[in-house]
């Protein structure tokens, strides 16, 4: 099927099921699963009410509203949605490369709806994700932190309330001394641009901090005159590059930053305090298990791989026992999958968690939960299994942490997103719109015995 | 205490006999084991894979062999007891599609790689070679459970040799169960262009033109082969009859007689249908051993594997699907579909070397999507070895084998369960790593 095929499919099922319900979607009560709350323990033979988008009751013996879909969970484990901090998914080109500050770009202007990674992510339990710019320059562009609500706009699949967020990077796909080494065929190598260190890369950063004060401050003088009753003044110029800046600086706005190497981490850090905000989070922050109190200290988060190492030098000294040591030091860790693939399966890495370094199993779950809902401010609406939270829950055949188990069923806002059980209908669906379409004359090969064209390459989406 | 820790107690109890370990190159920290000693693992559950679970049963080792497997066993003097109450005792894993200890850091660190040879035809090059003993991959591979992988070189059209290592020793020689184990062929794609990310990315271009190409690619590789069965005549004949002109000797072609004597296999790779089937008629031509390395669309070809009865070492359970309107789980369950059909498989991590130790979750996932469990644990241990012709030393835990064995808190499939002991070659294998080391360095620090 086509992506705006499946599209109209997806949507045709949405509005046959709204159909008579006005706007609500139509309660849903789990019965008798094992529910892994996160915040409050594990509980057994335990019903989950699910009404207007969010858990209305958590309890035994739960009553079914009229209307209202009954999911019998006999056996199964139900837990928060998985929340990813660092995907790419929905967006072709996350790099907008070109300067070494482009802060004025935004991911949340490029998404792809239509994107099968969705579907796919779902088939993994995951719920939430954080889809960051690239790691091309020191300042990147503003993220987008998005619920993946398959089938609907873009724009209905934003978070409501999120906080903002930009991307920050250190390192060496900054200073892009692999992309010089490596000639694609075909490609240009990757022209110079400042900075080609992690001395100018500190620069870039201290460069464009104190141009965002000074900004700052020609705006609040302005501000202060009108206020004082002045009259004709000119107003600053608007500068798109520096107001998301202001915003980092105000504290309305998240910086998550790419970095690997314990003394980029250190340096950014130390620059954040001298100018007076705070990261976020470190992505992929594979050393920071090496200065774990300096960044409990300023209060950092840190998103990481739960084993990736050694596939380029600043990852030679990552080890899985990063989250253990950061967890232990107070710092708010999660994992993530900066990959369309990995996306799939972060429970088994969350589950890595446990060998490496002896979390609990619900310190471990909260790595791919509860964690990363602090990490982009939405703590209060996802993350955990609390009445008045959002119905975004995974259903599992068995323990999210078992290579055995997989995901029979994701719901976001109280709405089924995933369902094992129809997969199959909808491949059948599938193959028999893929043969008409294969025999349609706009896709035979000219002069040719008639042969569909070949399915456009998969984007990867890696960017580590 | 953490079950951690016991682990690292249980290691430095081990390592206090031993010769102070060095830290290799790059910081690696992979320990030298131990001497091959009289052990005997007792009140375990043994997962021998070639025979029922013996759910209380002990397994005696002793000068680097299984000596004894069952519920009661007699102890040899002066033995080591490992009281197993609680523990499970399984064959070593075996990844058959590595490039361990040939590549260290692939970005940014090209003198790390030693993975492939400039140049098309290769049959000479051998991983055995370039495999470094002290790669920091090893350690932390071996540690979940993997006690030997193959390693091969890529690269042109005919790569070299790849070799089955164990991971533990502190030379390539000493570590090779076969130092040359099979050629690897890295035939042209049909139409794909394979390349980066396994065949993902397009090869658009003219299809005539990609065939044409591919035919002379083909082509040469039968001129090669026909090279070489000439070349192995005429030194027969040399060697029958001294009178005759000394034919010259050529490295090369003489590395390819034990291929064309169907002594050593070739490894194949190939992903989409028609390269496998290509790769089969191909082999049918050269008169050689196949195993497909690779096999993403095996099971749309898995009559014919079955009727050919070659084998498949699978390198993408946990790929992406190729297409948008695949299914989401075409590759988690591709393993069970071949199972069915009764092809003979492999599953691989399908990594170079630092994820390797991921091997376990491959072969979970296949079972999460309908391989049975059983079958999972022998396409990561018995499975490889018969398709890589070693079954009679390891993949198993039976009398008179290696003592490949690892001494897991549980199911050696899943992420939870850790090791707290690992034998290897019937050594004892202290489970310190580049990573235990940096964790305790880093751990308490404040």
């Amino acid at each position: 099927m086509t992506k705006s095929a499946r599209l109209l499919a997806v949507l045709a099922l949405i509005a046959s099921s709204a159909a008579g319900q006005g706007n609500r979607v139509s309660p849903i009560l789990i019965r008798n699963a094992t529910v892994l709350t996160v915040t409050r323990g594990t509980l057994t033979g335990t019903d989950l009410l699910l009404q207007n988008g969010r858990i209305a009751a958590i309890g035994t013996g739960l009553v079914a509203p009229n209307g209202a879909t009954i999911i019998d969970a006999t056996g199964r484990y139900v837990m928060p949605g998985i929340i990813d901090p660092h995907s790419h998914l929905m967006v072709d080109a996350i790099n907008e490369g070109s300067l070494s500050v482009t802060s004025m770009v935004r991911i949340a202007d490029v998404l792809n709806p239509t994107s099968v990674g969705i579907h796919r992510a779902l088939a993994g339990g995951v719920t939430t994700i954080n889809i960051l710019h690239g790691s091309a320059n020191t300042i990147g562009g503003q993220n987008a932190t998005v619920k993946l609500k398959d089938g609907r706009s873009a724009s209905e699949m934003l978070f409501p309330g999120a906080m903002p967020g930009i991307k920050f990077a250190l390192g060496e796909n900054v200073t892009r001394k692999n992309s010089n080494t490596v000639i694609v065929q075909g490609q240009p190598q990757a022209p110079r641009r400042y900075p080609t260190s992690r001395m100018g890369q500190a620069e870039v950063l201290r460069d464009a901090f104190v141009r965002a004060r000074d900004y700052r401050a020609d705006w609040d003088d302005f501000r202060a005159r009108t206020a004082r009753g002045q009259r004709g003044l000119v107003a600053p110029r608007r500068d798109l590059e520096l107001e998301p800046l202001v915003e980092v600086l105000d504290g309305k706005r998240l910086v998550h930053a790419h970095s690997y190497r314990a003394d980029e981490m250190l340096m950014l850090l130390d620059l954040a305090d001298e100018f007076g905000f705070k990261v976020k989070t470190l992505q992929h922050g594979l050393e920071g298990y090496k200065i774990a109190p300096e960044i409990a200290k300023h209060g950092a988060g840190l998103s990481t791989f739960a084993d990736s190492w050694s596939y380029k030098i600043e990852a030679y000294d990552a080890i899985p026992y990063n989250v253990a040591i950061l967890m232990r030091h107070g710092v708010v860790a999660t994992i993530n999958s900066d990959s369309d693939e990995r996306i799939r399966r972060l429970n088994i890495d969350a589950a890595k968690m446990m060998r490496y370094g002896g979390l609990t199993e619900e310190e471990a779950l909260r790595t791919i939960t509860y964690n990363g809902a602090l990490q982009l401010g939405v703590q209060d609406r996802v993350g955990s299994i609390e009445v008045g939270k959002d119905a975004d829950l995974a259903i599992w055949s068995g323990h999210p942490f078992s290579v055995y188990s997989r995901v029979d069923a994701t719901l976001i806002d109280g709405e089924v997103f995933f369902d094992r059980s129809r997969e199959a209908a909808e491949q059948a669906e599938l193959a028999r719109e893929r043969a008409v379409l294969e025999k349609a004359e706009p896709n035979m090969v000219p002069g040719g015995p008639g042969r569909a064209g070949r399915a456009p390459p998969t984007p990867t989406g890696e960017n580590n | 205490m953490s079950r951690f820790m016991t682990g690292l107690l249980t290691a430095a109890v081990t390592a206090t006999t031993l010769p102070a370990p060095a830290i290799g190159q790059l910081g690696s920290y992979n320990p030298l084991p131990g001497p091959q000693g009289t052990v005997v693992i007792r009140n375990a559950r043994i997962v021998s894979v070639s025979a029922p679970v013996i759910e209380n049963g002990s397994v005696v080792i002793s000068g680097g062999k299984i000596t004894a497997v069952g519920t009661s066993v007699s102890v040899p003097a002066g033995a080591q007891v490992i009281d197993g109450t609680g523990l499970h005792v399984y064959p070593g894993m075996m990844d058959a599609g590595t490039s361990m200890g040939l590549s260290e850091i692939p970005q940014g660190a090209a003198s790390t790689v030693d993975n492939s040879e400039t140049g098309r035809f290769n049959p000479n090059v051998q991983a055995l070679n370039g495999f470094n003993p002290h790669s920091a991959h090893i350690g932390v591979t071996r540690v979940v459970g993997i006690t030997q992988v193959v390693s091969r070189p890529s690269g042109g059209l005919v790569s070299g040799q790849a070799g089955v290592f164990q991971l533990a020793g502190s030379t390539a020689p000493a570590m090779a169960l076969v130092p040359r184990a099979a050629l690897v062929i890295q035939l042209p794609s049909a139409s794909f262009g394979g390349g980066f990310g396994g065949g993902r990315g397009g090869g658009a271009g003219n299809t005539q033109e990609v065939n044409r190409t591919r035919e002379l690619q083909l082509d040469s590789i039968r001129t090669l082969f026909a090279d070489a069965t000439a070349y192995g005549k005429a030194h027969a004949a040399w060697g029958r009859d001294r009178t005759l002109p000394r034919p010259a000797h050529d490295v090369v072609l003489e590395s390819l007689q034990a291929v064309i004597s169907g002594e050593m296999p070739v490894i194949f790779t190939a992903d989409r249908a028609a390269d496998i089937r290509a790769a089969i008629t191909f082999a049918e031509d050269l008169k050689v051993r196949p195993i497909i390395l690779g096999g993403r669309e095996a099971v749309s070809v898995a009559v014919l594997l079955k009727e050919k009865n070659v084998p498949v070492v699978l390198t993408g359970v946990m790929d992406l699907p190729s297409r948008e309107d695949d299914p989401y789980d075409i590759n988690f369950a591709a393993p069970a579909r071949l199972a069915a059909a009764g092809v003979k498989f492999a599953i691989t991590s399908g990594d170079a070397g630092a994820e390797v130790r991921n091997l376990p979750y491959h072969a979970g996932m296949a079972a999460a999507f309908g391989l049975s469990k059983d079958d999972a644990l022998r396409s990561v241990t018995l499975w490889p070895a018969e398709i890589f012709g070693i079954a009679d030393r390891v993949g198993s835990i039976e009398v008179g084998k290696m003592a490949n064995l690892v001494v897991t808190t549980g199911d050696m499939l899943e992420a939870t369960t850790d090791t707290r002991y690992l034998f290897i070659d019937g050594r004892s294998v202290p489970l310190a790593t580049k990573h235990t080391q940096l964790y305790e360095m880093f751990k308490d620090r404040q």
